[in-house]
């Protein structure tokens, strides 16, 4: 029920995000969703790949600092306190979201957010317990 | 003005026998009284009584900062504690301050050049002496202090910080002399000047600024922002503090070093070899009448050169040109001696963190500022801002903790900090050249 991300440290100097999007397409590796956090000196650049290992190896050929976590993905009903409903099922069971970030694709009459709680497992079960549709890894790659 | 007419304008010859019948005593007393010393002289194969001449001394050993830690705090002491009236410290690179001593004669001393250093600095009895380098183990403060006292002027004890202070009782106690870092001195520009008050109403007359090197535009800043004449004073702890060298207000050209206490040599910083006046190199001062702590040779690391011409103010001690660096990677950053090995070491201490790192020093707003880059890894980086902002705080925090000097910290790509066969470039100083 996990999917698995790659996040890459980059620092905030002109081309730096090109050089990664461009490594990646000469890997024919295709991102799937993505989010850039940034500070004034550096950022980290959070990626959903269909092709997660290869993403990795050829980054960090390429000198690029890389790791990869587990984020869970989860269907919003695309409506009106649809994402609320979501995080009220969280606070309720005091997990934290470290981060979030949208997909960039619908899924069907959903969208599908990317979160990183502080305690993935237990997010896992009590989405699942409330219902809440929590994407595989494969069908998220391939989307 | 003259403090000691005698003595700061002794001709030469009396100057030179004067220092050779010093210079022979503290040898003798040295390999007497210091087991360092005798062992020192000993390997060099030389003994005091080879001395027959100034020149002769250059067949003795130096001496380094490195010999002070390893005979850290008392090893280098010629006299008994007892007789140790006041005990000082530089900071170390090793986290073990270098330990200085002083008997009251070399209170004495000291006080004397202090207040000889004021009087060619264009200062006198009735001056409101407005000391704001600091007190404690660092000797400016208390050096300055002495000889504020000595020369019969009043005196502010400040002490550093606390700036809107410093400047309130400035105007309203009518500070005359300002002695601070030089680039306090700025500082408290900028704020007189943000506080919306005007520096002509002031009635300082006289700033005499040391501890960090400064630059002739620099000097030029100051004497127009603070609306005082800027006077550069030299000193260090290991030899006396502030007083071992001072510029005269009348020529402001070149540092009076009180050669009837402190023998001046440039050498080579390379070879060791004693160069002839007016060639540039290594600062090497050996003490001719301390007793606490009399340093034979000491190697200052502090780049400059001789000036033997005599100068308008009717002084006949040689003059050292303005300091123009350093024969060690030493850093003076706000006043304070930083070694990159120091921060290094901070680093490797942090898990995960790469010893690759680079120094970055530039002057913003007339403030020394540093920067320290350090390459993240994959130990290291995380998909979370806050856990690499806890790391840059962290190294942060310790650099502050055991330095004293504020930087800031930047996380930088792997491979981004240059590699170099040899002695890697840890610093880069952007900072104006002197």
């Amino acid at each position: 029920m996990k999917v698995e991300q790659i996040s890459i440290f980059i620092e905030n100097k002109s081309g730096r995000l090109a050089e990664v999007t461009r490594v990646l397409g000469e890997a024919g590796v295709n991102i799937r969703a993505l989010s850039l956090a940034d500070t004034s000196d550096f950022g980290i650049l959070r990626l959903i790949v269909d092709k997660t290992d290869t993403a990795k190896d050829v980054l960090k050929s390429k000198g690029f600092t890389v790791n990869k976590t587990e984020v869970v993905a989860v269907e919003v009903p695309d409506r009106p306190l649809g994402l609320n409903s979501i995080l009220q099922v969280l606070d309720e069971a005091r997990i934290n979201v470290e981060y979030m970030y949208a997909f960039v694709e619908r899924c069907g009459e959903n969208a599908v957010i990317i979160f990183r709680f502080d305690d993935t497992e237990g997010a896992i079960r009590v989405l699942t317990e409330k219902g809440v549709k929590v994407l595989v890894g494969e069908r998220v790659y391939c989307m | 003005m003259i403090w000691n007419d005698e003595f700061e304008t002794l001709p030469r010859e009396a100057m030179e026998s004067l220092q050779f019948k010093r210079l022979r005593q503290t040898l003798e007393r040295v390999n007497a009284t210091v087991p360092f010393y005798r062992e020192h002289f000993r390997r060099a194969g030389v003994t005091p009584d080879q001395l027959k001449s100034l020149d002769d001394l250059r067949r003795f050993p130096f001496t380094l900062k490195q010999d002070m830690r390893d005979n850290y705090p008392y090893g280098l002491f010629a006299v008994p504690l007892e007789q140790i009236v006041r005990i000082h410290a530089s900071s170390g690179t090793t986290g073990k301050p270098t330990v200085v001593g002083y008997t009251r004669r070399d209170i004495d001393t000291w006080s004397e050049l202090m207040a000889r250093s004021f009087v060619a600095a264009g200062a006198h009895m009735g001056d409101v002496i407005h000391n704001a380098y600091g007190y404690g183990l660092f000797t400016g403060g208390l050096g300055a202090h002495y000889g504020a006292e000595r020369l019969g002027a009043s005196v502010i004890p400040m002490s550093g910080g606390n700036t809107k202070k410093q400047i309130m009782i400035m105007q309203d106690f009518g500070s005359t002399v300002l002695t601070c870092t030089p680039s306090y001195s700025l500082f408290l520009a900028e704020s007189v000047a943000e506080m919306g008050l005007d520096i002509r109403e002031f009635k300082l007359r006289i700033g005499i600024f040391g501890a960090e090197p400064w630059s002739e535009k620099m000097r030029d800043e100051i004497e127009a922002k603070l609306n005082l004449k800027a006077i550069d004073i030299y000193g260090l702890s290991e030899i006396l503090g502030p007083g071992v060298a001072i510029e005269c207000h009348e020529a402001q050209r070149g540092l009076h070093i009180w050669e009837d206490h402190f023998l001046p040599e440039i050498i080579n910083p390379e070879t060791g070899e004693v160069l002839p006046d007016g060639e540039k190199g290594e600062l090497v001062i050996t003490t001719i009448t301390k007793e606490g702590i009399p340093l034979i040779r000491y190697r200052t690391r502090d780049i400059t050169r001789l000036i033997a011409e005599p100068c308008i103010c009717g002084r006949t001690h040689k003059r050292i040109e303005r300091l123009s660096g350093r024969s060690d990677d030493m850093l003076i950053i706000r006043g304070v001696n930083v070694f990159p090995s120091q921060i290094e070491s901070i680093l490797i201490n942090i898990e995960g963190v790469e010893p690759h790192y680079q120094l970055i020093v530039d002057r913003e707003e007339n403030l020394d500022s540093l920067e320290v880059q350090v390459e993240v890894n994959e130990r290291t980086f995380s998909d979370e801002i806050k856990v690499l902002q806890e790391l840059s705080n962290r190294i942060r925090k310790e650099i502050k903790d055991l330095l004293g000097v504020t930087c800031k910290v930047r996380l930088v790509e792997p491979k981004t900090i240059a590699r170099s066969e040899g002695k890697a470039k840890r610093v880069i100083d952007n900072r104006p050249q002197l």
